[in-house]
């Protein structure tokens, strides 16, 4: 009986630690080098669209993160018994019943957040970013993997899409959460002194540029240059 | 005259790029030389003129709340809505997948030169969105097919324009950091700012 263990344990590899240095990377490397908005360019759509306020924002980037994490276990999960001819249905059914569950959640417990971000939590379905993690990631990887490189790019998705919230609604709206700055720091220079907002960041335009700029930024900083 | 109205308002003041960001992964993605964006763009239009009333019907007669009532009595409390997401993803793969195969058999040539495009058009959101917009405004089948054929049309508009500036671009000195991408959100913007000017148009 004890031969048999030790025999056992012999044959077993070493486990690989929870946080081994392979697995870190899987989370890190889609913050910055290998962004999934800056670098890959996917999920564009929906970063621009709900931008224009922070809390909208935040409610998308947990949606998001909590989308990519499951659909990436689940597809993991069934990835062997998945035919490959039919897996663009079977992934879009997968991230389809998540976004149901997403949207249900917000109906109940956020009702103006629903009104707010209306069909942009639906279009989370076909946000690139999703189909691409699953396509590139899960159908080939174990769970635990899988859910550590599902949360590493949704936390790359995120952090872009608050930046560019954040650059919106303080230019645009003069606030940032909802706490009035501009007017704040107007009224302590008195009355002469007017921070004028910009209704161009409001609008899709603002969007657009202020996510060049990011990109800009950014891929100037990591050296990264599209060719 | 309506229905006439809601198609220019959907080509060029709701258009899907500039006012709503929708099948932007695809815009930027496929927007470096004016033929294929314009492949994409007639399959684009292809596709959400026929999905969006496909949708319509399957709204109008299965997904609504009191849909099913033309079932019998019992069935008229019964509000599927919960269930739009999944079943208008289905339709459009499945739309997709169709298509694809009629255009195979009957058109090769056609087939040739939208090929590739077609199975990416599945996730595309411009084609999702529309079906949600069209849901979300409570259009009618006429108003859907026209809203469906028009989004296209302002689609394809915005990705052959951008598509041409991108070519004449390659001979310009862009910083390192900006190639690519970043230019291409910011000509976006501009081009933006120029479909802004649609807005006035009192329809």
């Amino acid at each position: 009986m004890s031969t048999e263990t030790a025999e056992k344990t012999a044959f077993k590899k070493p486990a690989e630690a929870m946080l081994s240095k392979r697995r870190k990377k899987l989370i890190s490397d889609p913050l910055v080098d290998d962004n999934p908005v800056t670098i890959q360019v996917l999920g564009i759509c929906s970063a621009l669209a709900v931008t224009t306020q922070m809390k909208p924002t935040l409610v998308m980037a947990l949606s998001v993160v909590f989308v990519i994490v499951m659909s990436n276990l689940t597809i993991s999960l069934m990835r062997n018994t998945i035919p490959s001819r039919v897996r663009i249905i079977v992934q879009l059914a997968v991230v389809a019943t998540l976004v149901t569950l997403v949207n249900e959640v917000l109906k109940a417990f956020a009702y103006d957040m629903y009104k707010e971000l209306s069909v942009f939590v639906g279009l989370i379905i076909t946000n690139c970013i999703v189909m691409g993690r699953l396509e590139a990631f899960a159908m080939g990887n174990k769970p635990y993997d899988s859910i550590l490189d599902g949360f590493g790019s949704a936390l790359g998705y995120s952090w872009i899409i608050l930046a560019v919230a954040f650059f919106r609604e303080l230019w645009g709206s003069g606030t940032v959460f909802g706490i009035p700055v501009f007017d704040t720091i107007s009224s302590l220079f008195g009355e002469d002194f007017n921070l004028a907002t910009n209704g161009l960041m409001v609008s899709p335009v603002g969007a657009f540029i202020i996510l060049g700029l990011i990109i800009w930024v950014q891929r100037t900083k990591t050296g990264y240059v599209e060719h | 005259m309506e229905l006439f109205s809601l198609g220019i308002r959907s080509i060029f003041i709701d258009n899907m790029v500039f006012a709503y960001f929708l099948g932007m992964c695809s815009f930027l993605a496929v927007s470096k030389k004016v033929n294929t964006a314009l492949g994409l763009g007639a399959a684009v239009v292809f596709v959400l003129t026929i999905t969006v009333p496909m949708n319509w019907l399957l709204n109008e007669f299965v997904l609504k709340e009191g849909a099913l009532s033309f079932l019998g009595e019992s069935f008229a409390s019964i509000d599927l809505t919960f269930l739009r997401f999944i079943m208008f993803i289905a339709i459009i793969a499945a739309m997709v997948q169709l298509v694809e195969m009629i255009v195979e058999k009957f058109a090769p040539a056609l087939y040739g030169a939208l090929g590739i495009f077609l199975p990416l058009i599945a996730v595309n959101c411009a084609i999702l969105g529309g079906s949600l917009f069209m849901a979300q405004r409570d259009y009618t089948l006429a108003e859907a097919a026209v809203y469906g054929f028009g989004s296209g049309i302002g689609w394809l508009l915005a990705i052959v324009a951008l598509a041409a500036i991108r070519e004449r671009l390659k001979y310009s000195n862009v910083p390192n950091g900006l190639k690519g991408l970043g230019i291409t959100m910011l000509i976006t913007g501009l081009m933006g700012i120029a479909f802004m000017s649609f807005m006035g148009i009192d329809l």
